[in-house]
């Protein structure tokens, strides 16, 4: 580390810990509930708020994350303390106590009940302050430092219209399906949209780190994804808008663009293993390198090739509404973001700590095991998601008949989870074994830097 | 570019055609308070409606045509909870008022034109 406000980053990355450590719990609830014992929790905590908590810490452990990398990384590239450390801490404690009100009341019947937009009205304000004061603090940074890079102009983009983005979502409508349309404009817009560019961001900085590779270079394919991102992101919302109440031209914008959605991830796995062929620095965080790399093709499996999978009309003229949706979801996110995260926070660690506790046996177990894990979990969603589809909507089962006939799956799902839950556990036990980031770490600033040239 | 044909499009569909598909002069204050209540209780968190929403429970478009008024209201203002083929259902325990909020709000979703959603089954077995 070479700034000493970096340190603020450690605090959103152990929110991040700690609330996919709960959001696993949640999840193995639902896993619980789906094969015969909700009677377990449903008087505690019946399915729905099970769902709403464990999606929303989803959200709300990556945007942690993303945060936290953001306040790691914008000093750096911008060779310059954050304007104000303070802030930053109490921006934390804030997105710390919307966060878990937000949960709390979920078990209380306090929500929107919008799928993904669940947090009550009043918590949405404090998110509106919360994330503004954040952004000031990135933005006022970048303001007032000696340089503007393109991979910490990207991430704050991203960041910026992630924000813009919450507004839609809070317009309260009469009609369902405008209701709905407006909500993708949040959900979609962030994931296959501006949340990309942000993964673009971190991926160039960790590329640049780890393989060493010239800035120049990666910052020139991180404008390429950035192009894929918005020529195919934006339409494919379209895929949203095929059976809700929308018009039916949605059906040839929607599957058209979606099928071009992929690219951008295979533009990034691409970028990632070119740049890592080409460089010649060895770093010695391989774990750093493995997580990035892997984050990049999981992303475009999960998220491309799973999501094209179902979202050509006319297969999700049947899919739609079925398990299939959580196939998907669960690489998607795990890929995409959640491994982003992972990669971001085991290439901070050491830097943060001064302790080089690089490559152990239990960061690597903990990387293979939370991957095969959440593969064999998305196999298990993709057996019940079809059998679901042919059961219920081909040959017209009742709704109940077929669920009880895929009660199996969900015990494969539970024993993947389980591995997956094992690899987080090993995970988080690293993290927590760095302990808090010292002043010790701090490098001079200028040691590593050439001066970034324009071309 | 993208974005701004995303707007046109958008602007259309609204403005045009959302509201020969869905309706809206039967939106009325009955539909709108079901509205409500299904986001008041997460309804979502299990069912789904147009597609959306939760796969533990199930999906609701249709539920009016498929159940009708009688059963609906029962299941919504029942004091234990609903669940005859596993998988229990919260007990709302609904007034009279609210639960027929909640059919007016499910009628008004089963005319809503979908685009031939939920597709009819078409490997159903004759018998």
């Amino acid at each position: 580390m070479k700034y000493k406000s970096q340190k603020v980053a450690y605090l959103f990355f152990a929110f991040s810990m700690l609330l996919i450590v709960l959001q696993v719990i949640y999840g193995f609830i639902m896993g619980i509930d789906r094969i015969g014992f909700d009677e377990w929790f449903h008087d505690l905590i019946p399915f729905n708020a099970a769902r709403a908590t464990h999606t929303n810490l989803l959200v709300v452990w990556l945007l942690s994350g993303f945060m936290g990398a953001a306040y790691y990384i914008i000093p750096e590239e911008s060779k310059c303390e954050l304007i104000s450390v303070k802030l930053a801490k109490l921006q934390f404690y804030s997105l710390a106590i919307v966060a878990v009100s937000a949960v709390i009341g979920y078990h209380f019947n306090w929500w929107e009940g919008r799928k993904f937009l669940e947090i009550p009205r009043p918590l949405d304000y404090l998110v509106v302050v919360n994330v503004l004061l954040f952004l000031g603090l990135i933005l006022g940074t970048l303001w007032k430092a000696q340089q503007r890079t393109t991979t910490a102009m990207v991430l704050t983009m991203g960041l910026l219209f992630a924000a813009l983005l919450y507004l839609p979502g809070m317009i309260w409508f009469d009609n369902q399906t405008m209701d709905s349309f407006f909500r993708w404009w949040v959900v979609h817009l962030w994931v296959e949209g501006v949340w990309e560019l942000i993964m673009g961001g971190i991926l160039a900085y960790l590329l640049i780190k780890i393989t060493g590779v010239d800035r120049e270079v990666i910052e020139k394919w991180l404008y390429v994804i950035i192009g894929l991102t918005f020529l195919s992101g934006v339409l494919g919302t379209g895929h949203h808008y095929y059976y809700i109440g929308t018009p039916k031209y949605w059906l040839i914008v929607g599957g058209i663009f979606s099928a071009l959605e992929p690219l951008a991830f295979l533009g990034m796995a691409l970028f990632a293993f070119a740049m890592y062929r080409k460089g010649e620095q060895n770093h010695p965080n391989k774990l750093a390198l493995y997580w990035t790399l892997g984050c990049a093709v999981v992303s475009f499996v999960g998220a491309g090739l799973l999501g094209i999978a179902h979202t050509l009309p006319a297969v999700n003229m049947w899919t739609h509404g079925t398990l299939v949706t959580a196939m998907h979801g669960h690489l998607a996110f795990w890929g995409a973001y959640g491994m982003l995260v992972f990669a971001m926070i085991v290439y901070a660690m050491p830097e943060l700590t001064g302790k080089n506790l690089f490559n152990t046996n239990r960061g690597q177990i903990a990387f293979w095991l939370a991957n095969i894990g959440m593969i064999g979990m998305t196999t298990a969603f993709a057996a019940a998601g079809v059998a679901q589809v042919y059961l219920e909507r081909k040959v017209g089962m009742n709704f109940m008949d077929a669920q009880n006939e895929l009660e199996v799956h969900f015990i494969v799902l539970l024993g993947a989870a389980s591995m997956f839950a094992a690899g987080i556990g090993f995970y988080v036990y690293e993290f927590i074994k760095f302990g808090p980031p010292r002043d010790e770490a701090l490098i001079e600033a200028t040691e590593e830097y050439k001066p970034i040239t324009e071309n | 570019m993208t974005f701004i044909i995303f707007l046109g499009l958008s602007w259309h569909s609204l403005s045009q055609e959302v509201p020969k598909q869905t309706h809206p002069e039967n939106i009325t204050p009955e539909v709108i308070r079901g509205k409500e209540i299904w986001e008041e209780n997460n309804c979502m968190g299990c069912h789904s409606i147009f597609g959306e929403g939760a796969y533990y429970a199930p999906e609701l478009t249709k539920v009016y045509e498929r159940q009708g008024e009688g059963m609906i209201k029962s299941i919504l203002m029942s004091p234990v909870p609903w669940g005859p083929k596993g998988r229990k259902m919260v007990a709302y325990e609904m007034s009279e008022e609210d639960a027929k909020a909640m059919v007016e709000f499910f009628k008004w979703a089963g005319e809503v034109d979908l685009n031939g959603f939920p597709p009819e089954p078409d490997l159903k077995p004759e018998n």
